[in-house]
């Protein structure tokens, strides 16, 4: 295992992040704030508490999710497809390095970033909001899958990706409206039966349910769904990565 | 082909030369590469690269000198064939094989935004080795670019972006370099410079494999040149012997009188007449001329005495052999 190169592609990537702090950190913090302002205050004291929590709390762990679905695809996707466009990958693809050990670099810097990312969202709304964790652990694990797992998605959609458009394509037509969709801001006991059945066809509910389970132990579909879910779209993504590598797509012709 | 293949042979080639042979930096044997496109960039290539010389590969454009190199580096696939780095397999034993190489791509590419110093401390780590800042000094300094170490790449000027290319290529202490085009688009002083260092680090043993579109590097810079065209490799040989064996002299002798022919005493000679028979050539082969032990050629001392003999008086006269664009240019269109 060539450790340094994986140190060495980690701490390039979180350095990135270092220099464009204010669209990696800032950005995101103020988005989410403004999400409190008009959600948990202005809307959410219209809204009655659901399932014994205010509605304010109720939506930190979409929120979250939100976020760390959305940053984990960009991280990941612009890590690897930047120095495909610049040109620089041919000396990561010339370097005595493994193809996992090149994942093990990219995509655990993406997940880093957005669980730091994740952790300070939390920390943000707890000055709006009051936040006990029932389930810290799973919350944790949770977390750490999920981010995982979408910087693997927007690591494959990197490669793949041969224009700036391409890239964007996949976050903003899928990414974000099955977020949206995924109860980030709703119980989908809210909605009429039909389109409960239709939601439980979108992945990210069980994301959201089982994230928001850690938090208050109340949940739209079973945790054990809920992680088996995570577990399907690590599997998938894995599998993908490593037909990638075994091919050569796009990376090695 | 056919004719040409012992030529091409470089293994018998240093069998000749040295006896015993020692073992190649690089072996490529029958790599070929063709692309989905169906393109066929390299068809069947063998060729071997001494341990510590300056190889320059030739080609025009499309002629799959990027795509070998890029195979050799582990940046392309090859279709068959086998690639040895210094005895180690670079597929099968690829960490191996690729420590030992650096690669300077054609293209200036570069993180805008890093400092030189960081992006070259990252290329180290890149390539699995411990942290050493000393080397990186070196490197930094023998390429004239510890003043700029904590510049972003960004502000630097198209050559010394290749330096910091070259910096990055040999930050982890490689023992064979690949240089792709390494002085294209750079002016002329700083070619000088780059052909120093590239000396300097063929003095430290490094093995040193270039491509060029400029002949003059070649020329002024290779031990051995092998011609690469329409993804074969036409002929490798080394330079002084290639300039010998193909190089064409020609003998310009500016008469004091013109002349209207060629006199008949001389008409066994080569000769022709230039410039309103003002001018007259004599072409011949350097390699053929058999040459007494000053150098000097027989033929050309008898020629000059006929001259005299025949009562042609000329006022100068100058030699010159042809360049290794001429050699290279001849090669590339008797077979196309």
């Amino acid at each position: 295992m060539n450790l340094r190169a994986v140190t060495s592609i980690y701490q390039f990537e979180m350095a990135r992040a270092g220099r464009t702090l204010l669209q990696s950190l800032v950005s995101p913090v103020l988005s989410t704030s403004l999400y409190f302002v008009v959600f948990g205050a202005a809307i959410g004291s219209r809204i009655q508490e659901v399932e014994g929590v205010s509605y304010g709390a109720f939506i930190v762990p979409g929120l979250i999710m939100l976020m760390l679905l959305t940053q984990s695809v960009s991280n990941a996707s612009f890590g690897i497809f930047f120095p495909k466009f610049t040109g620089t990958i041919y000396e990561v693809m010339s370097a005595p390095i493994s193809y996992l050990e090149i994942v093990l670099g990219y995509v655990g810097a993406a997940a880093s970033k957005s669980i730091i990312l994740g952790l300070i969202i939390l920390g943000t709304s707890t000055f709006f909001v009051d936040l006990h964790i029932q389930h810290p652990f799973m919350m944790v694990l949770f977390l750490v899958l999920t981010a995982v797992t979408f910087s693997l998605l927007g690591f494959i959609i990197g490669i793949w990706a041969d224009g700036f458009e391409k890239l964007q394509l996949v976050p903003l037509l899928v990414i974000t409206p099955l977020t949206f969709l995924g109860g980030s801001f709703y119980s989908i006991d809210m909605l009429p039966p039909f389109w409960q059945a239709v939601t439980l066809a979108n992945p990210v509910v069980y994301l959201v349910s089982g994230f928001r389970w850690s938090f208050f132990g109340i949940s739209d579909v079973s945790v054990i769904a809920s992680l088996l879910m995570v577990a399907v779209f690590l599997a998938v993504s894995l599998a993908v990565v490593s037909w990638i590598f075994r091919t050569g797509f796009r990376l090695r012709p | 082909m056919s004719q040409q293949t012992p030529a091409i042979s470089p293994s018998s080639a240093s069998q000749t030369a040295q006896g015993t042979e020692p073992s190649p930096v690089i072996a490529v044997s029958a790599l070929a590469k063709r692309y989905d496109s169906g393109f066929e960039a390299l068809k069947r290539i063998d060729l071997d690269i001494r341990r510590g010389e300056i190889f320059a590969l030739l080609g025009p454009n499309g002629a799959g000198k990027t795509t070998l190199i890029s195979i050799i580096c582990g940046l392309v696939n090859a279709t068959a064939g086998k690639v040895l780095v210094d005895g180690h397999d670079n597929v099968t034993d690829y960490r191996a094989a690729r420590a030992k190489i650096g690669l300077v791509p054609q293209e200036l590419t570069s993180d805008a935004f890093e400092t030189v110093w960081n992006t070259v401390r990252f290329s180290r780590g890149l390539f699995g080795k411990r942290p050493d800042n000393s080397h990186i000094e070196r490197v930094l300094k023998s390429l004239s670019l510890w003043e700029k170490r904590s510049n972003k790449l960004i502000q630097l000027s198209g050559g010394m972006k290749r330096r910091v290319l070259i910096a990055k290529a040999l930050a982890h202490e490689p023992q064979i370099l690949f240089l792709d085009e390494p002085t294209a688009g750079v002016d002329v002083e700083l070619r000088r410079d780059m052909w120093e260092v590239v000396r300097e680090l063929r003095a430290s043993g490094v093995t040193i494999i270039l491509t060029t579109h400029y002949i003059e590097e070649a020329e002024e810079m290779a031990d051995r040149i092998g011609v690469i065209n329409r993804g074969e490799i036409v002929l490798v040989k080394e330079k002084r012997e290639l300039m010998r064996q193909l190089g064409r002299k020609q003998l310009t002798l500016h008469l004091q009188k013109p002349l209207a022919s060629v006199p008949p005493a001389l008409s066994h000679y080569p000769l022709t007449l230039a410039e309103d028979g003002s001018v007259l050539i004599y072409t011949y082969d350097a390699a053929s001329e058999p040459a007494t032990d000053s150098g000097e050629h027989v033929s050309i001392s008898k020629l000059l005495n006929d001259i005299e003999d025949a009562g042609i008086r000329f006022k100068d006269l100058h030699t010159e052999q042809s360049s290794l664009e001429d050699i290279f240019v001849n090669l590339v269109r008797e077979r196309q």
